[in-house]
């Protein structure tokens, strides 16, 4: 038997193009299992919501078995089933939702309804143990860039900005299009980034000066910069000159990640707090993680930012989520808990 | 045995229990638009019903479609994954197959059923029925109404297809959708004439929404 802090959770993401299952014991990883479809989605340019969740539907009962057999847990071992009940893509939700309640109410257990976005968060105590309360954090992905004051990862969440237009990993995805680069963008330009200057190009940091800066103190503009780096490649062209793609990609990379981490400090500094975690699919950006740290250094603050396989999505921080709210006592969800396409970070649980 | 039939295919989120020889419980409830908030209660609720457990079952039967996509893939992800759980065995058909079957007894000789496909068609397939006997006279397909045959259209229709287009379907003839305890009664029979209902796939009929992109010039040549 479990000691009651230390449940046996089993985690379900299926918010977007991954389909993961992680089980913990605690705070303690005993597996991660992720399938994509990533790969499916590649000649699209993008995400296809549809493609997305017929993926979800064959891959659920075969990441379940290998994540079991991989940490060597029987299903029945488990205390606990957690699962994203929101934001994401509605029909993939929907395809993990119906799922955990299938386990939970086949094995007899409580499910956990959870937000993808505090499981980015939470998922840093498998790595680095208890998040310091409160802990700021910054998160970037695909779909989201977020700055959370987090007082309680399991309770309390404060959103102090986000973007007002594309999320940060969709910038890097528009830009390696232009850039003839593959989906999806975010690695591609990292890997490329590293041969360039990145002080080549100084394009525009969005909402960092004058009123822009007033009105939108924590939040974020990419859209504008995606087009500047548009219309930066298309005149070279016109003109006929030779575009060094690697100075490109480092140039827009140092504004996206100068604008995120230049706020997220501002944002501890105005907060009084001293800890900051970065999370989400761009948390894998080593350029982020790197001025990041020398800023963190620089301004005394701790940063935390879990290693890359973590920072993207996956089933681990959802049960590192669910095994929280299952230690501190939080009541499991209905059996008829919706999935919650745009649920508000502010619900941790749904 | 202890089978649970489902099927979210249709309006309804429908869930019966058969022991082999009758229906023993089943609950459904007809909204388009909570297949995934209502199907687990209903399932809850009939195992309540019969004082049962989720490990006494043996057979879980889903209802394949073709349906709506995203509600379709409750029911099949919720049947597999149910069967992980409680070591059923997994079995699905056709639930255009339940459909027909559901057909009053008075009716015999050829049916027509048309469900709601969405986008101005409908999923349809035309079948042979008799005093407990349902067969399937060609495969389930997606249509719009004025595509299918004339003769077609005029037998005896059931499902929403009529409802929604009865310029098309002259004979409607509910019932409007799948009833689980039919499905579930369904699968009794065939399995007990010694097939296996292996099909576990999505009856999708369709292609994903979606066109590959023009990859934009590149800035590297």
């Amino acid at each position: 038997m479990t000691t009651p802090d230390q449940p046996l959770v089993l985690g379900i993401e299926t918010s977007c193009d991954e389909t993961g299952v992680g089980i913990v014991r605690g705070q303690t990883l005993l597996v991660d299992t992720i399938a994509s479809s990533v790969q499916e989605h590649a000649r699209f340019g993008g995400v296809v919501p549809e493609v997305a969740s017929r993926a979800h539907l064959e891959a659920m009962v075969p990441t379940i078995e290998r994540a079991c057999r991989d940490a060597g847990v029987r299903l029945t071992d488990i205390d606990a089933v957690a699962v994203t009940a929101g934001p994401g893509l509605a029909g993939a939700l929907l395809v993990g939702v119906a799922a955990a309640k299938a386990l939970a109410l086949g094995l007899g257990r409580p499910i956990y309804g959870v937000n993808h976005l505090a499981a980015h968060v939470a998922v840093d105590v498998l790595e680095h143990g208890p998040l310091p309360e409160p802990t700021m954090a910054l998160l970037v992905s695909g779909g989201h860039s977020s700055l959370l004051l987090v007082p309680d990862v399991t309770a309390d969440i404060r959103p102090l900005g986000a973007t007002i237009d594309d999320a940060a990993g969709e910038a890097f995805d528009k830009v390696a299009r232009v850039l003839g680069l593959p989906f999806p963008g975010g690695p591609h330009i990292d890997r490329v980034a590293r041969e360039g200057d990145r002080l080549a190009i100084d394009f525009p940091r969005g909402l960092t000066t004058g009123r822009d800066l007033e009105r939108y103190r924590f939040d974020f503009s990419f859209s504008g910069l995606k087009t500047a780096v548009s219309r930066w490649v298309q005149v070279r062209q016109a003109a006929g000159e030779t575009v060094h793609v690697a100075d490109v990609a480092a140039s827009f990379q140092e504004a996206v990640v100068d604008v995120l981490t230049r706020k997220a400090i501002a944002a501890c500094r105005d907060q009084g707090v001293d800890d900051l975690l970065i999370g989400g699919g761009v948390a894998a950006n080593s350029r982020l993680r790197a001025l990041a740290q020398r800023r963190c250094d620089a301004a005394g603050i701790r940063l935390r930012v879990p290693r890359p396989g973590l920072c993207t999505d996956n089933g681990a921080m959802v049960a590192a989520l669910g095994a929280q709210v299952v230690a501190r006592g939080g009541a499991p969800s209905a059996l008829d808990l919706p999935a919650d396409s745009s649920m508000p970070v502010t619900a941790v649980r749904a | 045995m202890l089978l649970l039939a489902l099927d979210t295919s249709t309006s309804a989120i429908t869930v019966a229990l058969h022991d082999g020889s009758t229906v023993l419980a089943e609950a459904s409830t007809i909204d388009p638009r909570a297949h995934g908030e209502r199907l687990a209660p209903g399932i809850r609720a009939v195992l309540d019903e019969a004082s049962a457990a989720p490990g006494d079952l043996t057979h879980i039967v889903c209802g394949l479609g073709p349906g709506p996509f995203t509600g379709l893939r409750v029911g099949i992800v919720t049947a597999r994954v149910l069967a992980l759980a409680t070591g059923a065995s997994l079995h699905g058909l056709c639930s255009l197959d339940a459909l027909a079957a559901a057909v009053d007894a008075a009716t015999a000789g050829e049916v027509l059923v048309a469900t709601d496909a969405r986008r101005k068609e409908v999923y349809w397939a035309r079948y042979a029925v008799s005093a407990g006997s349902v067969v399937a006279l060609s495969a389930p397909a997606v249509a719009r109404p004025a595509d299918l045959p004339e003769g077609v259209r005029a037998l005896p229709a059931l499902g929403r297809g009529p409802l929604l287009y009865p310029e098309f379907f002259p004979a409607p003839h509910g019932p409007l959708d799948v009833r689980a305890g039919v499905l579930a009664e369904l699968a009794v029979s065939r399995l007990g004439a010694g097939d296996a209902l292996a099909d576990r796939e999505p009856l999708y009929l369709r292609r994903p929404d979606a066109t590959p992109h023009v990859v934009a010039k590149s800035a590297l040549g």
